[in-house]
């Protein structure tokens, strides 16, 4: 038992195995009005994200694609946390997640309840891992201000 | 270290090596473990006689090289020079003036597109490479294609890593002018039949480049045997340091090739009318070169000169045959190239295990190794995978790291609940 270990339980926890073996709101969305495609060279990572928004308000968040357990998770929570939510809470979340995944360590970090995303903080000690965790995001991001090129967090 | 393996191994076993001392890195934990440094096909590791030589170098002998009548500079040009033969036994080629200093296998192979290929190639000539080469050995070619209106040919790949050599018969052609091909695929492990391949060229009237990026630091390698026309390979992944390397290309072929870097160095007079270029290989080094990286390479070369390409070769076969066996028991595992001649590299996935995760997972038990495309993003295509996790071995490997890696696996098998244990 080291560090490293703990450190490593840090960020594969429960939660992430869980949604890894069964992803939420995996499918394609036929009624989407909004996607992008996000993809890490480096790693393979490669996933669509589908958004139906209307009103100002993300009504449904579905993906699909493949990745790490990492990515997947990251994917399947992010749908789960941004569904029903206005969109200037979702860009909101957006950077805020960001943040929390890297901020130095001795930094605090954005002070919100980031419920089940909370998760995913661990990554922040293993920097060639962040970019698996914001892959989804980056992908959101560019669905939503409608940047039709693939996101790429290489 | 473990090494009981020594003693205890039968007879018919080639004797392993134990120079991990040589390397002060291998002493150093990893999060608290032993280092287990199996990323040896991205790099490796450097013995003390290559660090020892640069540091000489700069604390003893530096000055700029060619240019100064002081002692210093002669001295420096000596050891240049020197480092130069060594790369020529290495290489077993006929003369060290065949030797183009270049900062890696990339600009080595980058030279040859832009030297040999922009100038001769046209519309309709066709390059011919394999399936599995690494993106260096594909992207100069694209360019060269791109400036001349040549035309990039691929030899397929069969699903156990071995090169379609019919396809390869097929494929060759009347307007096949160059062929080039990797000696020892970095994904997969495989050792292609280079000698053969570049005889079928010979005849076909195409010339010859090989990769020898990932063949150099295993085994013996003979250019004029091979028969081949340019050989490139990185220092770097000999033990030696990173940013220099070199580039074989035969004596008639660098004669007839212009230069493809003006400056310094490479020119035999200059004249706003007209300049005249050094002889090979003086005219492919233009400006300072690197110096102590070329004089660090040659510590290296004699370093396993030392040790005996042979008798590694054997040591990371018996590591391989080891690894091999200990992976396939693995349940969940598979290897990703499986040729029947291959060098000590191991490319495998694990059943609902990414090999991202993987890697992350083996490093926080000490063990280095790499995961992803591994740069050869079209061979993962074909072999429908967006990456392996790759091992990789070195003469200062032993058995305890096979060990560990096995351990390792098993460890993150247990963390994401693949496995019963
Ligand atoms: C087969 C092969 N070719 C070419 C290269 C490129 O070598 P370098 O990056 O040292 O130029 C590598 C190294 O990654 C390799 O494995």
């Amino acid at each position: 038992m080291n560090d490293k270990d703990d450190m490593l339980r840090e960020l594969y926890q429960e939660v992430i195995f869980d949604h890894n073996r069964s992803p939420r709101n995996y499918r394609p969305m036929t009624g989407a009005n909004r996607h992008a495609d996000g993809h890490n060279p480096l790693c393979g990572d490669q996933l669509t994200v589908y958004l139906q928004v209307s009103d100002g308000i993300v009504h449904d968040a579905s993906f699909v694609g493949h990745g790490c357990a990492i990515s997947t998770a990251s994917a399947s929570l992010m749908t789960e946390a941004i569904k029903g939510r206005p969109l200037a809470e979702v860009e909101a979340l957006f950077r805020d997640f960001h943040a929390l995944l890297t901020a130095a360590r001795d930094e605090p970090g954005p002070q919100r309840d980031f419920g089940k995303l909370a998760a995913l903080a661990g990554v922040r000690e293993f920097p060639a891992r962040v970019k698996c965790a914001t892959l989804a995001w980056h992908t959101l991001h560019n669905a939503l201000t409608g940047e039709a090129s693939t996101a790429h967090t290489e | 270290m473990n090494m009981h393996t020594l003693q205890s191994a039968p007879a018919t076993r080639p004797a392993l090596l134990q120079r991990a001392a040589d390397f002060p890195i291998l002493s150093r934990p990893v999060h608290g473990k032993r280092l287990a440094y199996l990323d040896n096909g991205a790099t490796t590791q450097k013995p003390d006689a290559v660090i020892e030589a640069e540091r000489d170098f700069y604390r003893h002998s530096n000055a700029n090289i060619h240019r100064g009548v002081h002692w210093l500079s002669q001295h420096a040009t000596e050891l240049y020079d020197t480092a130069r033969t060594s790369v020529q036994g290495l290489l077993n080629a006929a003369s060290a003036d065949e030797i183009v200093f270049t900062r890696g296998t990339t600009e080595a192979i980058n030279l040859v597109a832009q030297s040999w290929g922009r100038p001769r190639l046209t519309v309709g000539d066709e390059i011919l490479v394999t399936h599995m080469e690494h993106h260096s050995n594909i992207v100069p070619w694209q360019l060269l294609c791109e400036q001349t209106g040549a035309v990039l040919k691929v030899v397929p790949v069969e699903i156990n890593g071995e090169l379609d050599m019919l396809a390869f018969d097929g494929l060759l052609g009347e307007r096949t002018r160059l062929v080039a091909i990797t000696h020892v695929s970095n994904a997969l492990g495989t050792v292609l039949p280079v000698a053969e391949l570049t005889a079928k060229a010979h005849a076909a009237g195409a010339v010859v480049l090989v990769d020898g990026a990932q063949a150099v630091a295993h085994t013996t390698v003979d250019v004029q045997a091979i028969g081949c026309d340019f050989y490139a390979f990185s220092g770097h992944k000999l033990y030696g340091p990173t940013g220099i390397g070199a580039l074989y290309g035969r004596r008639a072929l660098l004669d007839a090739m212009p230069p493809w870097q003006g400056g310094g160095d490479m020119i035999r007079t200059v004249a706003f009318e007209h300049t005249t270029f050094a002889p090979s290989p003086q005219r492919f080094e233009a400006g300072t070169p690197n110096i102590a990286g070329a004089v660090g390479l040659g510590a290296a070369i004699e370093y396993v000169r030392g040790i005996g390409l042979e008798r590694i070769a054997a040591h990371e076969h018996a590591l391989l045959e080891q690894a091999t066996a200990a992976l396939a028991d693995i349940r969940g595992l598979r290897l990703v190239g499986t040729a029947a001649n291959k060098a000590g590299i191991l490319s495998f996935l694990v059943d609902g295990i990414h090999p991202h995760d993987l890697g992350t997972i083996l490093d926080s038990e000490g063990v280095a190794i790499r995961a992803g495309h591994h740069c050869a993003m079209p061979l993962m295509t074909r072999l429908g995978i967006p990456g392996t996790a790759r091992a990789s071995f070195a003469l200062y490997n032993s058995p305890a790291d096979i060990d560990a890696l096995v351990a390792a696996i098993h460890k993150a098998q247990r963390m994401f609940g693949t496995r019963g244990a």
